[in-house]
């Protein structure tokens, strides 16, 4: 029956992708991105100002298991910042007497998710969870252009085309987003002007605040990135030298047989 | 330890002469890659079997260090990967250099079958050397495939789903097969165990066919660019220092463009859907191999039947075997092979069609002024592939006029630098 079950999704897939690639695509918004390129580096300002989206909004719903807060610190934030930013969260534990009790997070806890496992996630959220974003914006096609694309791309139902109707078979309950697959997407818009109140000043528009929280899930895909180009730039400029010293030698070792 | 072409080495070193008149491993050594006589007229393709020696140790080294932190458990295995990303010091680095160096690895020994094949390198006497090469490509295939499963992402669980599921196309008993491969009726847990514990083991046994080949190669030494074997020490040097240092600046500029993607660019060989954990109820919009499998993945899809695919698709590595048999042509370099030469070429070409058609749903088309079925693409390369190696290869060698050949190697090395 597995098996069976199996090579159904797999012919439904292939179904799905014979229809996919007959219409095009969106075109996804292309944004400069601070953290691209060799030399890239992960704006911080943008991406404290990203954890607060996350925290305000996001966190309702989706999880980000792989990270501890502890983690924020590399964002430029000291211990205590940190301690003060969750200071408020209470996260399950056992005591010594084994039994099942709430204490105040700590930076070694890992972040807290919404809700207590997937199916619980799912049942309040029409049947399927939504997803983790630890990884998020190395897990899909296009990256942070992606992920900011879906967070500004909602298009209001009555300001919708018939044919788009149409075509993405929506309702005026469901919500239609520009660069979703499909278009049909079960989240309804999670962003809009003064979702947040910023706490350096800076004025929340959506462009704003989906702009910050990519930066902020940017860098939750990718701490160690800013490390990596760094230790990329040193290796490489090592080896060209050692390629030039090797080649002089090679040069002089055959120099008798030419 | 001075030593003469042919003479016995003497170790003026006590310990070192202690030992090796017990264990000649320093005279082996010595033989086998200090004095041993290579042709003198390499050009840059032969670096490539040291470069592939150096991403094989790489990739065992990297892979038993990730071995230390990876959980082989489907419940777990995902979340170990990204500790071993964020929580383990310099563990992304090894990580990188691990997923990179796979794709660097078949890289470098898919230029060096070009390198056989374009110089005829699997003509007698190296039959065995070049039916080795081909195990050690296939035992490759084996282990890439195995540890892309590993991180158990989307595409690591249906790719393993849809190859293991090749199996049941075998008649009766295919599909308890398919049970015994996976330890149960889908992938899961007990398929991710076996996977590992596989993954780890077949380096070890591409480390003991490497030496095979290494051995079969020392017997009757290189082929080179002019196919024709050396006459005498005039047409030959000892491997140190000279293809030492040649080696070792082709291995270095190899790294440059390795350390490029390690560095700045480590997920663009792969595919975003495999940074979402393993979900058997849910099928990816597309399922696709690595790359490097690309081609053979084309050929698969191509046939309408299912065992048919599969038997093309083993086909297509297997007549690699029998090669030396379906070139009926005497002169190995395709430097005195007008005609085939383009040919080789021509399969290059297809190869890299068959690469783009493994890429793309077979439901694709393409668009080049007028529309082209990409099934109709990957059925016309896979049937040019078989054509070249079962008719082609064959016929060709009988019919074809060869370019006239020079005396000896020095000869042809030094007109060229007269002229």
């Amino acid at each position: 029956m597995r098996r069976l079950l199996t090579t159904g999704a797999i012919a439904l897939a292939a179904l799905a992708l014979g229809a996919a690639s007959a219409e095009t695509p969106e075109q996804l918004p292309s944004h400069e991105w601070s953290f691209k390129g060799p030399f890239g580096t992960y704006d911080r300002a943008a991406a404290q100002r990203g954890y607060q989206v996350y925290a305000t909004v996001c966190s309702a719903c989706h999880s980000l298991e792989m990270l501890s807060y502890r983690n924020l610190e590399q964002l430029g934030l000291t211990e205590n910042q940190v301690k003060g930013l969750i200071a408020d969260i209470q996260v399950d534990d056992i005591g010594d007497d084994g039994s099942t009790i709430q204490r105040a997070a700590r930076p070694s806890d890992k972040f807290k998710k919404p809700y207590p496992n997937e199916l619980a996630a799912a049942s309040a959220n029409g049947g399927k969870a939504p997803p983790d974003l630890s990884v998020i914006i190395k897990a899909r096609e296009g990256g942070p252009n992606y992920v900011y694309g879906i967070l500004t791309g909602f298009v209001p139902f009555d300001k919708l085309t018939p044919e788009q109707i149409k075509d993405a078979n929506v309702t005026k309950d469901d919500n239609y987003n520009k660069y979703f697959p499909g278009h049909r997407i079960a989240m309804p818009p999670p962003l809009s002007d003064d979702k947040v109140q910023y706490a350096d000043g800076t004025k929340a528009t959506l462009a704003q605040e989906a702009s910050d929280v990519v930066n902020f899930l940017a860098w939750a895909s990718e701490p160690h990135l800013e490390d990596r180009n760094r230790t990329g730039v040193r290796v490489i400029l090592f080896l060209i030298v050692l390629a030039g010293f090797m080649y002089a030698v090679k040069r002089q070792v055959w120099a008798d047989q030419h | 330890m001075a030593s003469q072409h042919g003479a016995p080495p003497v170790f003026n070193n006590k310990v070192i002469a202690w030992i090796d008149h017990r264990l000649p491993i320093f005279s082996y050594l010595e033989k086998e890659y200090h004095t041993f006589p290579t042709p003198r007229n390499f050009n840059y393709f032969w670096n490539f079997g040291a470069i592939a020696t150096l991403m094989l140790v790489l990739m065992i080294v990297t892979g038993i260090v990730l071995a230390m932190n990876y959980q082989p458990n489907a419940e777990l295995a995902f979340a170990s990967v990204e500790r071993i990303m964020r929580d383990v010091p310099s563990g992304w680095l090894i990580r990188y250099m691990h997923m990179t160096g796979a794709s660097f690895f078949f890289a470098a020994v898919y230029i060096h079958i070009f390198r056989g094949l374009y110089y005829g390198s699997y003509k007698a006497p190296r039959e065995l050397l070049w039916m080795l090469g081909v195990v050690i490509l296939l035992l490759m295939m084996a282990t890439a495939f195995m540890g892309y499963v590993l991180p158990w992402g989307q595409m690591s669980f249906w790719g393993a789903t849809v190859i293991t599921n090749l199996f049941s196309a075998i008649p009766v008993v295919g599909d308890s097969i398919v049970t015994w491969l996976w330890g149960g009726f889908a992938v899961d847990n007990p398929t991710l165990n076996r996977f590992f514990a596989l993954h780890y083991l077949l380096p070890f046994i591409i480390v003991g066919v490497v030496a095979l080949h290494v051995v079969a190669l020392h017997v009757h030494g290189s082929n080179n660019p002019l196919g024709i074997d050396p006459k005498g020490p005039q047409d030959t040097v000892p491997f140190h220092p000279y293809y030492t240092m040649k080696d070792g600046f082709g291995v270095v500029v190899f790294l440059i463009i390795y350390a490029g993607f390690v560095f700045f660019a480590p997920n663009s060989l792969g595919e975003p859907v495999n940074y979402v954990p393993a979900n058997p109820l849910q099928t990816p919009n597309e399922i696709v191999p690595e790359w490097y499998l690309l081609p053979f993945y084309a050929i698969l899809r191509s046939i309408p039947d299912k065992l048919g695919g599969v038997v093309c698709m083993f086909g297509s590595i297997g007549l690699l075997f029998v090669l030396p048999w379906l070139d009926t042509s005497r002169v190995r370099s395709c430097t005195f092979r007008p005609i085939y030469k383009w040919f080789v070429f021509a399969l290059v070409v297809d190869v890299l069609v068959l690469g783009y058609c493994g890429a793309h749903s077979p439901d694709a088309v393409l668009d080049v002024g007028i529309k082209i079925p990409l099934l109709l693409v990957a059925q016309l390369g896979t049937a040019y592939y078989f054509f070249h190696f079962l008719i082609l290869l064959p016929v060709l060698g009988k019919i074809e006029r060869p370019l006239p050949m020079p005396p000896s190697i020095a000869d042809a090395v030094l007109t060229k630098k007269a002229g």
